[in-house]
């Protein structure tokens, strides 16, 4: 319990005493905002897992997909 | 299917993801090396208690935390790009991707967030030795992740350690050894590491020549200039030797990517290496456009076959052997392979419809002809081929293939020179009055992170028209989707990475022209 008091005082202590990486953790929260919450939400669906309830379902369409050329 | 694909949205999707993956590698190659730098300048603080080497270490850590900021996690908008733009493909690769990206992401988030937090954080609050443990191990764990994701990668060049499950359509790993261990993967995880140390030791060699113009922070840049020069020559000579292995690589596995690499077109004994050439903008030979004469080339004899394969008489096929076939080295015709995926296409298809239908029987018979070891060898191994259109599109772009090449050589070579006079000039005191050197140095920072792209654009343009060599071709890697939404997604992508790219040049300039103080993080 005293370590993991300590590790967590540590980091804290870290990110308390920062001067410029204050503004670099602002950015990198800005982007993973941006990735998850906007790209991934919106721009980005993962198709199969999306409109397939199965594997089973998801592999019948890649093979389909695969299969199907003239 | 392809009749009916939208060639734009491959085009399109090709686009996005390569310019996803250009500017998550603006950041990565700086990674991989400054960490190195920086941990060997703190062995020396270490060792000889020197706070200057101190100073020094704290600054390019400084320059190392803005590059990991604006970099962290823009891969994983290649990852978002798999599951929508190219979702036949993740699904097509089955786990073989899973192990080894499932073990970067553990390593990378223990080792990097904890021994990072250390070596940021912990200067004056853990021991010095465990403070430079935590450096080294920053900077192993940063290169492990990169292991990964080439052995990734390396397996999409060179297919090995799976089996096709034609239930799931997914390919199932069946010797992880044989999938880490691949020659291909070695080498490429090798030559890319290694540059990304030159790049990182370019960089910092570049600032530092900047400082002694400005004649600022002189005794600091003058020993960062140090530690870089012998870091980057002793690099420089490993790119170099896994370049070569990586070529051997290449002549075994992807000859069509040789081929091009060299614009031969026709196969010869012992072919010459170019080293300097223009290829022609005519469309001389009309049966294959893509190919092309030289305008003028310099031509070293029977170079090609010493480097790619050891030996001065070596036969190396060309462009035309490859497509047209060549009986006396037993190398089978495109059209021959494009039949025999059409048949591995259509057993695959037959097996399904039988499924469906519930004839088990019939199903059994075609699954254990299709596993077989002889369709698998003979059949399942041009399963890519099936879905080309015409022999010719096995040809991948050969000026951006022959001079991306040239273009990295080149530079791969100035590079040797450039840290040897570095280290020679800055030992014997006499770097300081050579302006002309420090004002090189500056400008040959940009061209390490064009050597840097153009390696890439080499290995993956050079592998078109392959999502995964000879197995999927991208145009049956790609989703159905509409290409007008993959055109949003790029010009946003165009437009955010941009804006990151100058938030971190300005950050990083502003912290550069502040300059190395012992201060905070």
């Amino acid at each position: 319990m005293k370590i993991l008091k300590k590790i967590a005082h540590f980091y804290y202590e870290g990110f308390r005493q920062m001067t410029w990486g204050k503004s670099l953790w602002v950015i990198i929260l800005i982007k993973l905002f941006v990735m998850f919450f906007v790209l991934k939400l919106f721009f980005f669906p993962d198709l199969l897992k999306q409109n397939f309830k199965t594997d089973k379902e998801r592999g019948d369409y890649v093979i389909e997909n695969l299969t199907n050329i003239k | 299917m392809n009749e009916l694909l939208d060639l734009s949205l491959v085009d399109w999707s090709r686009a996005q993801f390569a310019l996803t993956a250009m500017y998550h590698w603006l950041f990565v190659p700086l990674t991989l090396g400054i960490t190195f730098i920086l941990a060997i300048m703190e062995t020396i603080y270490v060792k000889t208690g020197n706070p200057e080497w101190k100073k020094i270490t704290k600054f390019w850590m400084k320059v190392f935390g803005i590059n990991f900021a604006i970099g962290v996690a823009t891969g994983i908008i290649l990852e978002f790009e798999f599951g929508t733009n190219w979702s036949t493909y993740s699904w097509f690769v089955g786990d073989i991707f899973g192990a080894p990206l499932a073990i970067e992401g553990i390593m990378a988030f223990f080792m990097e967030s904890t021994f990072i937090a250390v070596m940021f954080f912990g200067w004056e609050k853990v021991s010095k030795r465990f403070h430079l443990v935590s450096t080294w191990l920053t900077a192993l764990g940063a290169n492990l992740s990169a292991l990964w994701i080439l052995v990734a990668n390396g397996w999409m060049q060179f297919p090995v350690g799976m089996q096709f499950n034609p239930d799931t359509a997914r390919n199932e790993m069946v010797n992880f050894w044989d999938v880490f261990l691949s020659p291909v993967a070695t080498s490429k995880f090798l030559h890319t590491i290694f540059s990304g140390f030159e790049l990182a030791s370019i960089f910092v060699i570049g600032i530092s020549a900047w400082y002694i113009l400005k004649k600022r922070e002189v005794i600091f840049a003058r020993k960062s200039i140090l530690v870089s020069a012998v870091f980057g020559l002793i690099s420089s000579v490993f790119v170099i030797g896994f370049g070569h292995f990586s070529t051997q690589q290449v002549a075994y596995h992807q000859p069509m990517k040789l081929a091009a690499m060299e614009g031969l077109y026709q196969g010869k004994n012992g072919p010459g290496l170019i080293a300097m050439g223009v290829l022609s903008t005519k469309q001389s030979d009309p049966e294959y456009k893509q190919l092309k004469n030289f305008l003028f080339r310099v031509e070293i004899p029977r170079g090609l076959s010493l480097l790619a394969y050891f030996n001065t008489t070596q036969f190396m096929p060309g462009i035309k052997d490859l497509l047209n076939g060549n009986s006396e080295h037993n190398i089978l015709s495109a059209p021959e392979k494009i039949v025999r995926g059409k048949e591995a296409i259509q057993l695959l298809k037959d097996y399904k419809m039988a499924l469906d239908n519930g004839n088990a029987d019939e199903a059994t018979q075609l699954r254990a002809k299709f596993m077989s070891d002889d369709f698998q060898k003979n059949y399942f191994k041009y399963f890519g081929y099936g879905y080309l259109k015409s022999p010719t599109d096995l040809i991948p772009s050969i000026p951006m293939v022959f001079y991306s090449f040239r273009i990295m050589v080149m530079l791969g070579t100035y590079f040797v020179f450039f840290f040897l006079f570095a280290f020679l000039w800055v030992t014997r005191g006499t770097l300081d009055k050579k302006k002309w050197f420090l004002r090189l140095a500056i400008i040959t920072m940009p061209l390490a992170y064009i050597a840097s792209m153009s390696g890439w654009t080499l290995a993956e343009v050079g592998r078109q028209p392959w999502v995964i060599q000879d197995l999927l071709p991208t145009v049956a890697a790609v989703s159905h989707i509409n290409a007008s939404a993959v055109q949003v997604t790029f010009w946003l992508f165009a437009f955010v990475f941009t804006l990151l790219l100058i938030a971190e040049v300005k950050i990083m300039a502003k912290q550069i022209k502040i300059g190395p103080k012992d201060g905070g993080h």
